[in-house]
């Protein structure tokens, strides 16, 4: 499950993320963040089953967190198929089924939005700005 | 054997005709071989569904009360050409708008226009005794419009090389978005689908030729711009009624970077007349090879990593240097594919009988370069001779001196064979001096990473140098790295006015 941290002015400075995995012993992978002197904000990814821990943890020491619910979508009425955003992706979320069609394994997803860039078509898009 | 055009046309009109799409002839020459083939398959269509940047429209919008000879047109803000008479004009697909930039062009236009929806034509004149009027604002659809012809000059390319980045630095092109390193590869064509492929020496596709353009049938016009049948780079001139085509093969697209292009969906049916196009029909995906060029490099000679052919690019993987690197398709094979059944549709149901050429294109035609009768600005016709250095051994006081007598803010660092081995600025020194440490000697505290130019380098790529690495000068070098010039900021402003050709 993947989860959206946002640090605030002050927790920032705090090293909130390796506090969490010291004191619940979940192993966080983060896959994105944008940390800077003052606030950030952190794509992480935890099994489904410490969820709730987490997010409690982190939220006690000053941190907002939500879940996030969509990867990358594909509107299917733009998309012509073509495939461009194949080899862009880091994680490999894109493929072709047997008819050339692409699909989306949506949950690999970790919205860095490099497809978004590759896509000729204006197709792709997210719901969950980072 | 040979089977007469005739024939094949009086069976497409019974409906009894055998028409094949060009993905299904090599398994069937391969189970049949090719005489039986040949007595078997009637016509083989062939389609093709990818960005066409050479595109366009002619419309004729009728006139106006009183009359306007347009002389500036825009459509939703695209600029369209102004110089046909009254009413007309063309509008090309890579066409920017003035307003929206890369989100909007030609290519929307005519996407709109198909699609049914109004596009707003804005023109002006200056007006004559026999077209007072002197500007025009109004709502067009499409069905207002006396004709829209698509009319492609450089349509279906017979295959297109593929491209890579070598470079440390992500490329934006044509080619779609190219990761550095060699971080993936990018190609285009339908490959076995492709029309010019499936005939390659020009004998069934010429002038006159009935095809599937837009998803209206359309004709074959003649040979396309840059066409270049001898090398394998054949194209096609098209033309096809825009107001029979559909959306689902008129797309447009922006390429980040890059601008605005067509996808446009063109099949062409090939006639099963003899054993040469059964031979050509057969050809597969392994057959047809591409190179795989470096989009890193800046100029028209890119060098080729390796030859790769469309079985390889489209199986999502090639192979260079011992690494796998993926690919991505920039046109779409499911919609190539679609093009070819739905050509087969209509040539099984006699709504398309077959024409052979009535002016054949020369297969033995080869582009040639743009002849170049002035060159562009090189780096010799700017650079500063009079080259201030320093050896590497040199203390950072000697450098601050040299700086200050030299009236420069670059010293580019030699090392005892008098090879370029690093460069210092003022502001390297300044944060010596500012910051004293252990540093004494310049090549302590030199930048060891040195961007550089050639005396033959264009102007234009230097000048990218210098932007992209955000830097006011560099050492001009020859081969052996010997500096031979400094190129600065201030020598650009040689280039106003034409100082350069002296």
């Amino acid at each position: 499950m993947k989860l959206l941290v946002n640090f605030s002015r002050k927790a920032g400075q705090k090293p909130i993320i390796a506090q969490v995995v010291k004191e619940t012993g979940v192993l966080i992978n983060v896959e994105r963040a944008i940390i800077d002197s003052s606030e950030g904000e952190a794509l992480i990814d935890i099994p489904d089953e410490s969820c709730r821990i987490v997010k409690e943890k982190m939220a006690s020491l000053g941190a907002t967190v939500r879940v996030l619910e969509h990867g990358i979508i594909l509107d299917e009425t733009e998309c012509i198929d073509c495939g461009a955003c194949v080899s862009v992706c880091p994680h490999e979320v894109f493929y072709f089924d047997e008819n050339w069609e692409v699909c989306v394994r949506e949950g690999r997803c970790v919205l860095c939005g490099r497809c978004m860039d590759a896509c000729p078509h204006q197709a792709l898009y997210h719901k969950d700005e980072l | 054997m040979k089977k007469s055009i005739d024939l094949i046309n009086e069976r497409v009109r019974d409906g009894n005709a055998r028409v094949v799409t060009a993905d299904e002839m090599p398994g069937i020459v391969a189970e049949l071989g090719d005489e039986e083939a040949l007595r078997e398959v009637d016509v083989v269509t062939t389609g093709t569904f990818g960005a066409m940047c050479s595109s366009g429209a002619f419309f004729n919008f009728g006139h106006a009360e009183p009359p306007i000879r347009m002389e500036r047109i825009w459509l939703n803000d695209v600029e369209a050409y102004g110089g046909l008479a009254a009413v007309d004009t063309y509008i090309g697909a890579t066409q920017q708008s003035t307003t929206r930039e890369d989100q909007y062009g030609g290519a929307h236009v005519i996407e709109d226009f198909v699609a049914g929806k109004s596009v707003e034509l804005r023109a002006m004149s200056r007006g004559t005794d026999c077209y007072p009027r002197r500007t025009i604002t109004t709502d067009l659809l499409l069905e207002h419009l006396n004709q829209a012809i698509m009319c492609n000059p450089r349509n279906a390319y017979q295959r297109y090389n593929a491209a890579i980045n070598t470079t440390d630095r992500v490329l934006h092109t044509y080619m779609g978005m190219l990761l550095p390193n060699s971080g993936n590869i990018t190609f285009s064509g339908a490959g076995v689908l492709n029309p010019l492929s499936n005939d390659p020496k020009l004998r069934m596709i010429g002038s006159g030729v009935p095809i599937f353009l837009g998803g209206a049938q359309g004709m074959v016009v003649g040979e396309g711009t840059q066409n270049s049948p001898a090398g394998g780079f054949g194209t096609l001139m098209v033309t096809g009624n825009m107001k029979e085509m559909s959306q689902d093969y008129v797309r447009a697209a922006t390429m980040r970077g890059y601008g605005v292009t067509l996808y446009i969906g063109v099949g062409i049916p090939i006639p099963v007349v003899d054993i040469d196009v059964v031979r050509s029909t057969a050809v597969r995906d392994e057959d047809i090879s591409v190179d795989l060029l470096d989009y890193g490099v800046p100029s028209r000679n890119r060098p080729a990593v390796r030859k790769v052919n469309y079985a390889e690019l489209r199986s999502g993987v090639v192979e260079v240097n011992g690494e796998e690197i993926r690919t991505s398709s920039l046109s779409s094979y499911r919609k190539a594919k679609d093009v070819a059944e739905t050509l087969k549709g209509w040539v099984e149901q006699g709504k398309m009988t077959l024409v052979l050429p009535t002016r054949q294109i020369n297969p033995e035609t080869r582009v040639k370069s743009m002849h170049e009768s002035v060159h562009g600005p090189r780096v010799l016709d700017i650079m500063d001779k009079r080259v201030v250095s320093i050896g590497e051994s040199e203390e950072i006081r000697a450098a601050a001196q040299k700086l200050l007598k030299g009236e420069t803010n670059h010293l580019p660092v030699i090392n005892s064979n008098g090879l370029l081995v690093g460069i210092v600025t003022t502001y390297d020194i300044s944060k010596a001096v500012a910051n004293p440490g252990k540093a004494t000697l310049v090549r302590d505290i030199m930048r060891k990473k040195v961007v550089t130019t050639t005396p033959d380098e264009p102007v234009d790529i230097a000048v990218q140098k210098l932007e992209r690495h955000n830097i006011s000068a560099m050492p001009v070098v020859d081969k052996d790295m010997h500096v031979v010039a400094m190129l600065t900021a201030i020598d650009l402003g040689k280039l106003i006015g034409g100082r350069w050709l002296k």
